[in-house]
């Protein structure tokens, strides 16, 4: 892990000057992810807010080499350009080392392109997929996706006399993709920086596809100060709600454990798109909600061996103890 | 001389190209190709990266993906599949990917029904694809060799789909001539892709949004590549004619020059076509044939030319248009008519939906009928279906 001295003097791959909101978490989380290598980056996306905001012809925010093909077909794009480099590699045609990365928003990773990214999952393209997971359909206007949580409001869940927001519970889609046995699976959060662009890194380094879900504040969609994004992230993972993890070659490693676990209340009452669950007669939502987060974090608790992975020290050689009695 | 199914001829074909990136899906009737093509990189016999895709609209998408890298990318499909395509036909059309496709015609979806018609490319008719209707496997094979140099022409840069009708062509055992493997790499020659996404140092940025003040010019600027597209179409069917004794152009005349009735198809019915045509000069009826080949870019003043002198003139299309007056390619023939001001009477003739079997004694008809059309001098009841029970 470099130190935020050293990332600072990273070569910006995505510029400023784009169209993102002032507080989105995607231009965060696609420089933090930048950050995680030193090789060329060939980046695809999705149709999406990323997309939009950052290639307004004739302009581009990007200085790698970019690629938009359409909505639900970011990971078949990319497998595309991941299987033309390997033909051009294996013709003696190309030299470089060159790494793959996807963007995709929760709508078109968990809904419209869940397919295409199960198959390129499936048959093993060394690309790193990135779900910018903001929980809803933002791009067209806060629509609900398979990402949205119970309870949440959006416009196609919206609150009303007979309905309190979203009914049904959200996909667990970074269980899905570890199902593909695939070497590296994580979620992860903009407002943890060193846990971002180290997973950024362990997927770079993954030979195989990887796969990071990144929790991505949306101050439009979630009705949240734009000032608040990092900090709400960061109580998405204390409250447990977003648990930070991984599953590396399909071991399930717990990434951090609050010491205090805060109530989802508190998560709840920085939006806006939840301040509905505080309204009378709201009170056995709220629990059933509190409830289904407690009983998924067990649950992860089991996964994960009840604890947070330390990384094992390296075995001690005798040559590097010598070394050490050498050294004092 | 070699005996091969149409698939196979196509599939012998792509293992001669040996494009980069080969990333395709099974369906009825195409599947033979892509599982042809497995084997030859099963086996070593190409150095093809074999992309398995999980549907049709991800072979597209990854094709666009490796097109847009610098390489040659191919795949192949019928009906249902490339109706699951049709959002990227567009996408690598106005990429300007030089994508190679051959499609195996079969009538779309409901009901479902795997035979031959031409639903499923008249439906793309407007994604921006050169399309090449083949009347025989020879013409399957041929022409597959030739679309890599027509897409990849600098003055083109169009996607390229190979449409061959399903099992009549790619089922049926056909006699023909294959070009040995050294001829195709030299006709088909090396690939200079212009600004691929796999320069690094060069980053380009492929598909971004196009607002209102930009998009109407980028598809002007697409609108003028199709009359250099005509123009290497002749172009590689003449080289190739040279190559092989077998020249291709838009269309093909049999028998047209002196006849006063003329018939109009696409696809492997010109076979039964001409067969027919030369029963009716046996019996001094003046039938001719035009069988075009082209229908992307569309040669409207060519065919209106062509068909001009003719006292009748029958269009038949294998697919319908739903609510439109007549068929996909009667509408064009009359279009490029009543521009070239050749006023001649038309009829169209809706055939063969679903493989429909369409025979002799059914094309003869339509020449008794192109008499009585003639002699009315007007054309009552243009729209005809030929072969369907009342």
């Amino acid at each position: 892990m470099a130190s935020l001295k050293q990332l600072a003097t990273m070569p910006e791959r995505l510029t400023g000057g784009h169209r993102l909101c002032s507080g989105c978490g995607e231009s965060i989380i696609v420089r933090q992810i930048l950050m995680g290598t030193n090789h060329p980056v060939v980046v695809a996306n999705a149709t999406g807010c990323l997309e939009v905001c950052t290639t307004m012809f004739p302009q581009t925010a990007w200085k790698v080499p970019w690629i938009h093909c359409a909505f639900e077909n970011v990971a078949a794009t990319i497998s595309g350009v991941e299987a033309a480099y390997l033909a051009l590699k294996a013709k003696g045609k190309f030299d470089r080392d060159v790494r793959f990365l996807a963007f995709g928003g929760d709508g078109g990773t968990y809904d419209i392109g869940f397919q295409a990214l199960s198959g390129a999952l499936e048959r093993g393209h060394r690309m790193v997929y990135v779900c910018l997971n903001n929980e809803a359909y933002m791009n067209t206007g806060i629509q609900r996706s398979s990402a949205t949580p119970k309870g949440t409001f959006t416009t196609t869940s919206p609150v009303g006399s007979a309905r309190p927001g979203k009914r049904e519970q959200r996909k667990d889609l970074t269980a899905c993709v570890a199902a593909h046995n695939i070497p590296y699976v994580a979620q992860a959060i903009p407002g943890r920086w060193n846990d971002l662009v180290t997973k950024a890194q362990k997927a770079f380094d993954a030979e195989g596809p990887a796969f990071l879900n990144v929790l991505s504040p949306c101050p439009l969609g979630w009705r949240h100060d734009s000032s608040l994004s990092a900090q709400i992230t960061r109580v998405a993972v204390d409250a447990c709600i977003w648990p930070l993890y991984e599953v590396v070659d399909g071991e399930w490693r717990l990434n951090y454990a609050p010491r205090q676990k805060l109530p989802v209340e508190d998560y709840f009452r920085l939006q806006g798109r939840y301040q509905h669950l505080f309204a009378k007669g709201n009170e056995a939502l709220l629990k059933e909600i509190q409830e289904t987060v407690d009983k998924e974090w067990d649950k992860l608790l089991k996964k994960c061996g009840g604890q947070v992975w330390r990384e094992r020290p390296a075995p001690k050689t005798a040559e590097a103890t010598a070394q050490a009695a050498g050294a004092d | 001389m070699i005996a091969l199914e149409g698939n196979l001829a196509v599939a012998e074909a792509m293992r001669q190209i040996e494009p980069d990136v080969v990333a395709a899906y099974p369906i009825t009737p195409q599947t033979e190709i892509v599982q042809k093509f497995a084997e030859y990189v099963a086996n070593g016999q190409v150095r093809t990266e074999f992309v398995a895709v999980e549907s049709e609209h991800s072979a597209m998408s990854a094709c666009v993906g490796a097109a847009a890298s610098g390489v040659r990318a191919m795949t192949a499909t019928s009906s249902q599949g490339m109706a699951l395509m049709w959002e990227i036909l567009y996408i690598a059309s106005t990429m300007r990917l030089p994508i190679v496709m051959p499609l195996v015609n079969r009538a779309l979806s409901g009901n479902i029904n795997i035979h031959c018609d031409h639903s499923d490319s008249m439906g793309a008719r407007d994604a921006g694809w050169i399309q090449l209707y083949v009347e025989s496997s020879q013409e399957a094979y041929d022409t597959t060799i030739q679309a890599v140099r027509i897409a990849e022409d600098p003055d083109v840069l169009l996607p390229v789909m190979i449409c061959l009708d399903g099992f009549i062509l790619s089922h049926a055992v056909e006699t023909m001539e294959l070009l040995p493997d050294e001829a195709v790499k030299k006709f088909i020659g090396q690939y200079t892709p212009i600004q691929p996404l796999l320069d690094i140092d060069n980053p380009v940025t492929y598909g971004p949004i196009d607002p209102p003040d930009f998009y109407f010019e980028h598809k002007r600027s697409m609108m003028e590549a199709y009359p250099p597209a005509k123009q290497a179409i002749i172009r590689v069917g003449d080289e190739f004619g040279e190559l092989t004794g077998r020249r291709y152009g838009l269309f093909e005349e049999y028998r047209l020059a002196d006849a006063e009735f003329g018939l109009l198809v696409l696809g492997s019915t010109a076979g039964t076509a001409k067969e027919v045509v030369d029963v009716l000069r046996e019996d001094g009826i003046p039938a001719g044939l035009l069988r075009l080949r082209c229908f992307r870019p569309f040669p409207n003043e060519e065919v209106a030319q062509a068909v001009s002198h003719l006292k009748s003139l029958a269009v038949a299309d294998r697919s319908v248009s739903f609510g439109g007056f007549g068929g996909p390619v009667f509408n064009e023939v009359c279009s490029a008519l009543y521009t070239a001001k050749k006023k001649i009477p038309v009829v169209n003739y809706i055939y063969g939906l679903g493989g429909r079997e369409v025979r002799e004694e059914h094309l003869a008809s339509i020449y008794e009928d192109l008499a009585v059309v003639a002699s009315n001098g007007r054309e009552t009841d243009t729209v005809r279906l030929l072969g369907v029970r009342e």
